[in-house]
């Protein structure tokens, strides 16, 4: 009889976070979103095993081949097939911004939390400040802590992740406002929680839906970022196949008519991109009703 | 002209449905209803019942998920459901309008009340030059002293009152056959709620408009009806004169529901008040039978195979195998002579000497307090009331220590100074002052487990070990009537009810001493308040701990409390035990407050009306607080001398210049 119970609450207790997760699945915009970005996620981690040829080998006598049935993208400057170098360039990127987006989304939750439960003077403060930091363009900034601290991919890391912290510091703040003003966390006090407790245990399950999709989001612009970095010299350092890079290398060539050393790369980029955003979407959709 | 033989409303055979997930549930079953012209017929039932998707399906304004899948909707003899856009859009242009219950929401914020008003002109084609001479004309109508400055404001710049005033100016604008108001009154006060019933009976009388009135509150549809359904589960049960539904209800569900209210008089000493067993069924569940006898006292093997048609009795409709044996359950039970009895040790358990509290800095000072002075015995009772604005919650929260009152206020526990901070608070006194708050939805945290919730407070609040808490837990959900299997629930599965009672069980964790009630039965239905009242006089006679009770409900104040304090912009305007507040002399804001309680029994005394609204409490008025709104104001000593709180023996003391023997007494019986 006990058993009973326990096993009908305990499927009740999660019925749910699971509605949400089937209805989240269910929905065709986060699906085709998944589908890209899992092509991709799958490229990074087996890609170097699959393609038909070693993307960092030279082959001199071939370089600038267009599309053929041999190359099917063609080959660059150094003869490297342009095919491989794509699939396997995935996986700098998607090692970087997704590790970057991860520590914006932690420390932007703690200073959300903080902003928006303090409220007061430490609100006043720390909002001027990302405010402020908000103002900067996150290129720019990266930029002058990349040469300030050195390229690296740690620095790299570091920088988009405390780059991008305060936009989501902002979304949990307003979250926290909401539910700081809840009679729950009244009654939290009035058993003498302390208020670490009450930021992290009381009040952070209840704001993580907005937190996944704003760091959904965050994911976007990283890759972006990311991308953007290695193009301009900051990022991804060669030989890597990584798509910005190897933008960055060939674009010169677009004006002698050697299109697919550049649209490809470009394309994996925009995928991806899209692929995050239309995740971003279809979950924004069913949590916000 | 109105052809009289013909009715304004017809509902024939109304069955409503809603597709939830691919699944239809049934909400409306065969609903027949007729209102002729000029009639009010009102539409009564627990929440879920299908009271106001009635109302939308009048309108034809269902959610889209919903459709009516049988029957037919006449409005003046013409069927809305064979008409085209077009037509419906001309329809609820010139001959339906509705009234919602929130009229913050039912107002564009963005759009002065002058222009709002002039939309509807605009839409029956009248003349520009008309407009807005006609919106200050339907302004008037709705006792609106200065149109022209009310149509220059926004709605937020407006209170409740006046708000639900305009909305009802604009459904007046269309001169309607049909007026649908849906819980009109529901988040108003009682005072301003009276004000808003009587302007729609004066309105009743000067128009031939029909009504639909939706409410869950018996007594106002006891004032405001000639007629009055009962719905349960989608099915009238019962329809007939209100006075004869009321007064004699023949459906067992009717006298469930007039049984569930406090009655008059009537304290928590005399009887705890009765319930009704079971909950509604969920919307489309199969019932065999009469879709009432799982719930139901009289019910025998016949109503829980054959659903009873809906039968004519003469003076009513009733869809019951036995309305006779309705009759046999008395509506009021013979009363028992009542006898006072103070159970509770007057020794106090809390005090509070020149309570006073200021929001804001220094350029905009908000006195929500002033003042306030307060003993509470132990296992006492002590209610709360006063209109919206009053500092109830402010008292209540600087008691409670969640907001600091100003400096030089004291609040002693059992003898002993309490910090005026949570913070500053010993343990043993932070787990004597618990709360169960208003509104469970945010009381609980919806991300945790009903175990989770009280173990912790348990944990927290006590030094019992880990391995007996777990039966400490067991102990409140069944001192609370909590079944067990909802421990691991969490918040968004339980109804209304359930997460009330878990939230008395997390305020008992403890063992408190005091626990303020903040409105705990506000969002309930009466069945449901009718529990939750019976379980908190159970756990005050077992664990002898004292209430401080807030509500804006009279009747349920008197039944549970043994003092009442009136309080009116943060002052105690009279304070007694509730005998004596409710008999009389009364102060002349609590006489006003006591005459805007509609009673279900049809009397209705005169009224004693309040001038305006409560000032702000940014300028209070000089003297007597009150003076601006009293209908007994002597003369310019109330307006340049405040009163003093004065005793007049046996515990009551009232702050008002008219000496004792004249101030009003109550002239019905207590």
């Amino acid at each position: 009889m006990m058993t009973d119970d326990n096993v009908r609450a305990e499927t009740i207790r999660n019925k749910k976070e699971r509605r949400n997760l089937y209805r989240i699945i269910g929905s065709y915009t986060f699906c085709i979103g998944a589908a890209i970005v899992l092509f991709w996620v799958l490229c990074a981690i087996f890609g170097r095993m699959l393609v038909p040829f070693d993307p960092f080998a030279d082959d001199m006598l071939n370089s600038l081949s267009p599309p053929s049935t041999e190359h099917w993208f063609g080959t660059d400057q150094l003869g490297r097939d342009v095919f491989s170098r794509v699939i396997a360039g995935a996986r700098d990127i998607l090692t970087i911004a997704p590790l970057a987006t991860l520590i914006s989304a932690v420390v932007g939750t703690a200073l959300g939390l903080v902003m928006g439960y303090s409220g007061g003077v430490v609100d006043e403060v720390t909002s001027r400040i990302v405010d402020a930091v908000l103002a900067l363009p996150t290129v720019i900034v990266a930029l002058l802590a990349l040469t300030a601290l050195g390229t690296s991919i740690v620095a790299v890391l570091f920088v988009i992740g405390f780059t991008f912290a305060p936009i989501i510091a902002r979304t949990v703040r307003a979250s926290v406002l909401t539910e700081r003003g809840l009679d729950y966390v009244s009654a939290a006090k009035l058993r003498r929680e302390s208020s670490l407790y009450i930021m992290f245990f009381e009040i952070l399950p209840n704001i993580i839906p907005p937190i996944v999709v704003e760091t959904t989001v965050r994911l976007g612009y990283a890759i972006f970022t990311v991308a953007t970095l290695s193009f301009i010299g900051f990022g991804i350092q060669p030989p890597s196949p990584d798509w910005g890079l190897s933008i960055s290398t060939n674009y010169g060539l677009i004006g002698g008519g050697y299109w697919w050393t550049v649209v490809f790369d470009s394309l994996a980029i925009a995928s991806l991109v899209i692929g995050v955003n239309l995740m971003a979407d279809g979950i924004q959709s069913v949590l916000n009703d | 002209m109105i052809d009289k033989r013909k009715p304004t409303l017809k509902l024939e055979n109304l069955c409503v449905q809603y597709s939830v997930k691919g699944e239809k549930r049934q909400i409306l079953h065969g609903v027949n209803i007729e209102i002729a012209p000029g009639e009010a017929y009102g539409i009564v039932g627990e929440s879920g019942c299908g009271k106001s998707t009635a109302a939308y399906a009048v309108l034809r304004y269902l959610p889209r998920n919903g459709s009516v899948n049988q029957g037919r909707i006449l409005i003046n003899g013409q069927d809305l459901l064979g008409l085209g856009k077009a037509q419906l859009r001309e329809l609820r242009r010139t001959s339906v309008a509705m009234v919602y219950q929130d009229p913050g929401r039912a107002l564009n914020p963005t759009i002065r009340v002058g222009l709002q008003i002039e939309e509807v002109f605009e839409l029956a084609r009248i003349p520009k030059s008309e407009w807005a001479h006609r919106t200050e004309e339907v302004l008037r109508r709705v006792r609106i002293s200065d149109p022209q400055q009310v149509m220059e404001r926004y709605p937020h710049q407006l209170s409740g009152g006046m708000q639900q005033r305009v909305a009802i100016a604009m459904a007046l604008a269309s001169m309607p056959t049909l007026l649908v108001l849906d819980e009109p009154t529901t988040g108003l006060d009682a005072t301003v709620e009276a004000d808003i019933l009587d302007l729609i009976l004066q309105l009743r009388r000067d128009s031939s408009t029909s009504i639909l009135f939706i409410s869950h509150n018996l007594a106002v549809i006891a004032k405001m009806c000639d007629r009055v359904g009962v719905l349960y589960a989608g099915r009238l049960v019962e329809e007939g004169r209100t006075g004869d539904v009321f007064n004699s209800p023949r459906h067992p569900y009717t006298v469930g529901l007039l049984r569930c209210l406090p009655q008059r008089g009537r304290s928590k000493n005399v009887a705890p008040l009765t319930t009704i067993p079971g909950v509604l069924p969920p919307a489309g569940a199969v019932i065999p039978g009469c879709v009432f006898s799982p719930r139901c006292a009289v019910a025998d093997e016949i109503c829980r195979t054959i659903e009873p048609d809906i039968a004519d009795l003469g003076n009513r409709l009733c869809k019951c195998h036995y309305p006779e044996r309705a009759s046999i359950m008395a509506v009021v039970e013979p009363l028992p002579p009542i006898q006072y009895r103070s159970s509770y040790d007057p020794d106090p358990a809390l005090e509070i000497r020149h309570l006073n509290m200021t929001y804001g800095a220094e350029t905009i000072k908000f006195k929500a307090l002033h003042d306030v002075s307060l003993t509470l015995g132990r296992g006492e009772t002590l209610g709360l009331v006063g209109e919206s604005g009053s500092g109830k919650t402010t008292l209540a929260r600087n008691i409670l220590g969640i907001v600091k009152p100003d400096a030089g206020s004291s609040i002693r526990l059992d003898g002993k100074q309490a910090a005026a901070e949570l913070a500053g608070r010993t343990r043993e006194q932070v787990k004597a002052l618990q709360i169960v708050f208003q509104n469970p939805d945010s009381a609980l945290n919806r991300s945790h487990t009903v175990r989770h919730m009280i173990n912790r407070t348990i944990a927290k609040l006590t030094n019992i070990s880990k391995r007996d808490r777990e039966r400490r837990v067991h102990e409140l959900t069944r001192a609370v009537k909590l079944s067990e299997r909802y421990l691991d629930a969490r918040p968004s599965q339980l109804s209304g009810g359930l997460k009330q009672r878990v939230a008395i069980a997390r305020a008992f964790s403890g063992d408190p001493r005091i626990v303020v009630c903040d409105e705990p039965t506000s969002a309930l239905d009466v069945s449901v308040q009718a529990a939750i009242l019976n379980l908190l006089v159970e756990l005050q006679n077992s664990k002898q701990v004292s209430f401080i009770f807030i509500s804006h409900d009279l009747g349920v104040v008197r039944y549970l409390s043994d003092r009442i304090a009136v309080l009116y912009l943060g002052r105690v305007m009279e304070i007694g035990p509730a005998e004596d507040v409710f008999s009389g002399p009364h102060h002349p804001y609590t006489e006003a407050l006591l005459s805007s309680v509609p009673s279900i029994d049809g009397k209705h005394p005169e009224r004693v009306k309040l001038d305006g609204e409560v000032p702000s409490a940014l300028k209070p008025p000089s003297g007597c607080v009150f003076h601006t709104r009293c209908s007994r104001k002597l003369g310019s000593i109330c307006e340049n001398t405040a009163p003093d709180l004065v005793a007049l023996g046996n515990l009551h003391a009232i702050r008002c210049h008219i000496p004792a023997e004249q101030l009003p007494r109550s002239r019905g019986p207590g």
